[in-house]
């Protein structure tokens, strides 16, 4: 008698997962549909996490792209009343070692622009006039969709380049020799046209002019903003210079900032709702979960005259809590496998719809992957263990 | 007598206060076929879960291939069972999604032996019932008398101590019957122990011993009247008057 060696047998892997698949495939139907709420909530998070970090690799090559140097010194916003720019910002911003290029734009406070001469005043469509010093464009990372920059000379033609939105709102696509404008009482000739700016998009609202154009129209002189691309190892020491060259006496009272990083932060916002979307998936996992316990408990049900005849032919109770252990993993590793196929298929059709790079991180794969796993273990615990206490009688019992 | 190979004494199972064995004593021998008969309730059902291990004896001692169940864990009764009892139900209870030599085969799944070795000796029991050519068939494309016959050798393939059959020929027509009739007289006759349970007089008076049960209690055996043992015949009622208690 060797039932001491028997009873210490157990199953192997290949067994059981044999008996696994013969579990599941008796039932395609079935197994499809429980399976398929673990594939939703595996695919709702993969979509959600490699949509959201498809965008970021977007969001990533644009920035290497507009690069991440680029400064903006603008008047500081604060409690206290801080004087605007003076004139010679820009001049002094240049004077810096750390500074490669600069640009400078001012707020043409009276300033409007119209298609025609019967435009009534009030109608500005919200287009701002500035004053350009330098190739804002250039300095910005922006390019011209149409025609060329302004004539930066002192004494410039009057002129006009349109920012993207400003454009399109004027109803000037492209330059053109009778591609004019409406402006201070005369016409304008249109040399440019901007394509959107993404490192300051409120200057995709603006239309720019020569200073000395300006200067006609009423502009004070002052810059609003001046736009410094610096020394890209340098960014955080170019911060502190530019603020002291600009006011060498009072360097709070300039605002430096790096557009880049609002850039970044838009992005962070959306974090938010991408945690939202993970958790709903994540809730569609519980219920996933939750459907596999269900459909295990009615197989077990079912099953009483297989687990009879299984302990009739020498299963231990443990062989039996194993088989529908593994039957339950099985089922829910095919809904995980499923849902990661889907959830790829679904980022990568959205990717491609966007233009963005596919970006699907790994760890969201293998963390769903390992999701499913754990769901269905824990999903079939409680059926297998009820498999498990099925009466060595029921093989006799049932017909 | 030879070696016995079940040995019950004063079996009594109670169900509440429903006494479904009331006190049988039996023997049976290595190499012997005995038909169990009897109506339903007699108990024949539940003396064969006894037998079988399936189930524990409210009283009384059950002896299988010399192992004394009482003072057996449930897994080393698993393993009593992997190892020297084989089964053959009356609904066959064959896997639907696997094939006959791998239903053959998942009769000695829990007796620790490899796979190749569990398929080669599912082969052979498959050709040992006749059914050679039918090894890749699933149980849907067999005849009934054909998965009896599948079900059959996974009961025999690891060559049990006893082959248990219950209602063997129930659900199936007469000559498919006959014909899992003759095949287990052949394994008997090659030497397998086999008790099978019906409550088909026919059938039963054709095989070389009957035990006729009636209401929890062995009403006839055919072993006691040959050899003429009051002795024994009195032994069983007083167990009877025991147990009924």
């Amino acid at each position: 008698m060797n039932a001491a060696r028997a009873a210490r047998v157990r199953l192997g892997g290949v067994d059981l997962l044999r008996l696994g698949v013969f579990g599941l495939r008796t039932r395609p139907g079935r197994v499809v549909l429980s399976a398929l709420g673990i594939a939703i909530g595996i695919a709702a998070m993969i979509a959600v996490v490699g949509i959201s970090s498809s965008s970021k690799a977007q969001l990533d090559q644009v920035l290497d792209a507009l690069g991440t140097n680029v400064l903006t010194a603008t008047q500081a916003q604060g409690f206290g009343d801080a004087p605007p720019l003076p004139s010679t910002a820009l001049e002094s911003a240049l004077r810096q070692d750390d500074v490669q290029s600069a640009a400078a734009v001012g707020t043409v406070a009276d300033g409007a622009v119209y298609r025609n001469e019967f435009i009534p005043t009030a109608e500005t469509k919200g287009i701002g006039v500035m004053a350009a010093w330098g190739d804002v464009a250039e300095v910005l990372g922006g390019e011209l969709a149409s025609g060329q920059w302004l004539d930066d000379s002192a004494v410039a033609p009057e002129q006009i380049v349109l920012g993207a939105n400003a454009a399109k709102a004027l109803g000037i696509n492209r330059v053109r020799p009778n591609a004019r404008v409406w402006m201070g009482g005369q016409w304008v000739q249109v040399v440019g046209v901007l394509a959107p700016i993404e490192l300051a998009e409120d200057l995709d609202n603006q239309v720019f002019v020569p200073r000395s154009f300006a200067a006609e129209l009423g502009f004070d002189g002052s810059p609003s903003a001046v736009y410094a691309r610096v020394d890209p190892e340098r960014v955080p020491q170019a911060r502190d210079v530019l603020a002291s060259a600009i006011r060498p006496g009072s360097p709070q009272d300039v605002g430096v900032t790096r557009p880049t990083d609002a850039l970044a932060a838009k992005n962070a916002t959306d974090d938010s709702f991408t945690g939202l979307l993970v958790g709903i998936g994540a809730v569609a996992l519980l219920v996933g979960g939750i459907g596999v316990a269900n459909t295990m408990v009615i197989t077990v049900l079912e099953r009483r005259a297989e687990v009879g005849v299984r302990r009739a032919l020498g299963a231990r109770r443990r062989n039996i809590r194993d088989q529908f252990l593994v039957e339950s993993l099985l089922l829910s590793s095919l809904g995980g496998v499923a849902g990661v196929v889907i959830g790829v298929g679904v980022t990568a059709v959205f990717a491609f719809g966007q233009g963005w790079p596919i970006a699907i991180p790994l760890w969201a794969v293998s963390g769903g992957l390992g999701a499913t796993v754990v769901i269905g273990g824990v999903s079939g615990l409680y059926p297998a263990t009820r498999a498990a206490r099925i009466p060595p009688t029921s093989a006799l019992a049932a017909v | 007598m030879t070696i016995p190979v079940v040995t019950l004494r004063g079996v009594t199972k109670t169900y509440g206060d429903v006494g479904a064995l009331r006190g049988v004593t039996l023997d049976v021998a290595a190499g012997e076929l005995v038909a169990v008969v009897g109506p339903s309730g007699s108990g024949k059902s539940t003396m064969l879960n006894i037998i079988g291990t399936l189930d524990r004896p409210s009283d009384g001692t059950v002896t299988i291939a010399g192992n004394d169940v009482a003072t057996m864990s449930d897994d080393a009764l698993s393993a009593l069972r992997a190892e020297h009892i084989g089964f053959v139900f009356q609904h066959f209870h064959l896997q639907a999604g696997a094939t006959a030599s791998e239903n053959v085969a998942d009769g000695l799944l829990y007796a620790g032996m490899g796979r190749r070795e569990r398929h080669r000796r599912a082969v052979d029991a498959l050709k040992r019932v006749g059914l050679g050519h039918r090894v890749d068939r699933r149980p849907n494309q067999l005849s009934g008398g054909e998965k009896q016959r599948v079900a059959i050798a996974r009961a025999l393939v690891g060559d049990p101590a006893i082959l248990l059959a219950d209602e063997p020929t129930g659900a199936l027509d007469s000559a498919s019957g006959s014909a899992i009739l003759a095949l287990l007289r052949e394994l008997n006759a090659a030497g397998t122990t086999v008790l099978v349970i019906t409550h088909d007089l026919d059938l039963a008076v054709s095989l070389p011993r009957q035990v006729r049960m009636r209401d929890g209690l062995v009403e006839h055996d055919s072993a006691d009247a040959a050899e003429g043992t009051a002795r024994a015949s009195a032994a069983d009622l007083a167990f009877a008057i025991g147990g009924g208690r």
